[in-house]
């Protein structure tokens, strides 16, 4: 049962990888972008970790998404007439895979039998947030509080 | 007797299932979800079509007027009468338009709706798919619904569907933040993001009287006006319908669908509407429980229709009641009011808990609020005297 959806999920995360690479207009390209984050948050589902796969599709399909899609329709006028290989792009993405394909077999506890793992309830991520990670959570709150404060400062400067 | 009235849906599908004892595991867990998906569309599809009726109804009655009384008896049968007529309309898509997007767009809008349903414990026993972070699946689906609108405003090709995406979006994001801080201080005081442990806490009578809904206490007071207003505005009903305010930008971004589609976005307005004031009654209401113990013979879902029936009608009565505001009325309210209030019950649910819970608590959370609210009106005043107005963006 699960590795069937396994199987479908990860068909359906790939495909939509790939069609954000290579499709030609910007905003189909955004669009299969999100459907790939679905299908990424879905394979968390599987593996019990809800908790990270709600908050994928929450800030990145219901946030970073839309931001992405303002970006394009803010800045660029001619749509769907970017062509041509980047290859200094392609050089990054081949080695941004090496590297995570890398660190992953260096990491021991993702081998191929899975460890027994205890569920990761949302209660346990909260508590680790506020006992053993606090200050990095409070660093955190504290960068995007200043960015929060700086998209203000830039608006209040232009409506002057 | 009345146990086993309450449970009859329960025992219905346990029975259905038990025709599957020999099927192997993966078999009866599809069979049990797809019981649980058939129920639930046949209960909204059929409450959004009574909805539909009762809302012009209702308006009618609110503006002196009849509403519609020709199809039926009292005009009852009109929802079979306006979806015959919404199938056999012409499908016009515009010539311009990104074709692939404007198809898929009423879909997604539809999808991130009904999948919203999931999570809600209509009675005892009765949540359709219980996950451990049950109302965070809530809110994640509902934060997709804004890709959805943006790909209906974009794929028209249309100037007014694309403003009225770009106000959608505005609105939803502004008002998606206290949506989901008012439910904070609920998730703090039950410790809990299942949506049958917020209603489990709030089982129980003080005093043999007084449900103990989140309700009754001053932070779930406040939470819940806070939480239904931001509702009505993630859900662009009236008084927050810029985004497809008529004499303004025709029809917003559902202006380039005709046809069945345009009742799937309709459907999809609905849907969203009874997800989220069924969430509110989940949260603030007490669920399914009885407000008195007396009453408790009456099954748990009828109390659940009930609370969903009575927010729904204050929907229609604010609809029927109050005129459209700005859209820059709207921000402000969000930012500067709104959302202050909302990290105030937050507060005001931590001093009850620590206060003791009891009577105590409540004058102190009450305390709080109250001195919150007094100083931000202060603050928030313009003092501004009512005089000819200025349009500084229309000269």
């Amino acid at each position: 049962m699960s590795s069937v959806a396994f199987a479908l999920i990860t068909i359906l995360t790939l495909a939509a990888a790939l069609a954000a690479a290579t499709l030609q207009n910007l905003m189909h390209a955004t669009l299969s972008f999100a459907v790939t984050l679905v299908g990424v948050a879905a394979l968390f589902f599987l593996l019990g970790a809800e908790f990270v796969g709600l908050v994928l599709v929450f800030v990145y399909v219901g946030a970073v998404a839309v931001l992405i899609v303002f970006t394009i329709l803010l800045t660029r006028r001619d749509l769907g007439k970017d062509r041509g290989a980047n290859f200094w792009g392609a050089v990054l993405a081949v080695g941004l895979f090496g590297g995570l394909t890398w660190a992953i077999l260096k990491t021991p506890s993702v081998a191929i039998v899975a460890p027994h793992i205890r569920a990761l309830t949302v209660k346990r991520i909260g508590e680790a947030l506020m006992t053993g990670y606090v200050w990095p959570l409070q660093c955190v709150g504290l960068l995007l509080t200043a960015a929060l404060i700086g998209a203000l400062v830039l608006v209040m400067e232009e409506k002057r | 007797m009345s146990k086993s009235i309450d449970q009859i849906f329960v025992d219905a599908k346990h029975w259905l299932l038990s025709w599957l004892t020999a099927a192997p595991g993966w078999v009866v867990q599809i069979a049990s979800s797809l019981i649980s998906i058939f129920a639930l569309l046949a209960v909204f599809l059929t409450l959004f079509a009574l909805m539909s009726v009762l809302e012009r109804k209702i308006l009618g009655r609110m503006q002196n007027r009849y509403g519609p009384n020709r199809v039926g008896p009292f005009g009852l049968l009109q929802p079979v009468a306006d979806g015959i007529k919404m199938l056999i309309k012409e499908d016009i898509v515009p010539a311009r338009a990104d074709k692939m997007v404007h198809f898929l767009a009423p879909i997604v809008i539809a999808a991130a709706a009904i999948l919203a349903l999931g999570i809600i414990p209509y009675g005892r026993n009765m949540t359709p798919f219980t996950i451990d972070g049950g109302i965070l699946f809530f809110f994640a689906v509902g934060s997709t619904t804004e890709l959805a609108v943006f790909m209906a405003g974009w794929g028209s090709n249309n100037k007014f569907s694309m403003l009225g995406a770009m106000r959608a979006i505005a609105q939803m994001i502004s008002y998606e933040l206290p949506l989901i801080i008012t439910v904070l201080p609920v998730v703090m005081v039950v410790g809990s993001l299942t949506p049958d442990r917020i209603v489990a806490a709030q089982a129980g009578y003080t005093l043999g009287i007084v449900p103990r809904w989140f309700v009754f206490t001053p932070w779930g007071a406040t939470a819940f006006l806070l939480f239904f207003v931001s509702g009505l505005v993630e859900s662009n009903r009236t008084p927050f319908d810029v985004p497809e305010g008529e004499s303004e930008i025709v029809a917003g971004h559902m202006t380039e669908y005709s046809g069945f589609k345009y009742a799937t976005f309709f459907m999809a307005e609905y849907i969203g509407m009874f997800a989220i004031t069924g969430l509110a009654a989940t949260l603030f209401l007490g669920g399914w429980h009885s407000p008195v113990h007396a009453l408790e013979f009456i099954p748990s879902y009828i109390w659940f229709f009930a609370k969903l029936s009575v927010l729904l009608f204050v929907y229609i009565w604010l609809r029927g009641t109050l005129p459209r505001t700005r859209v820059d009325q709207i921000m402000n309210f969000a930012w500067k009011f709104i959302l202050p209030m909302s990290f105030t019950c937050v507060i005001a649910a931590a001093v009850w808990h620590y206060a003791g819970r009891g009577l105590r608590g409540w004058l102190w959370s009450l305390f709080v609020i109250i001195f919150v609210y007094a100083a931000l009106s202060i603050l928030l005043d313009t003092r501004r005297k009512f005089a000819p107005r200025v349009y500084r963006f229309a000269e």
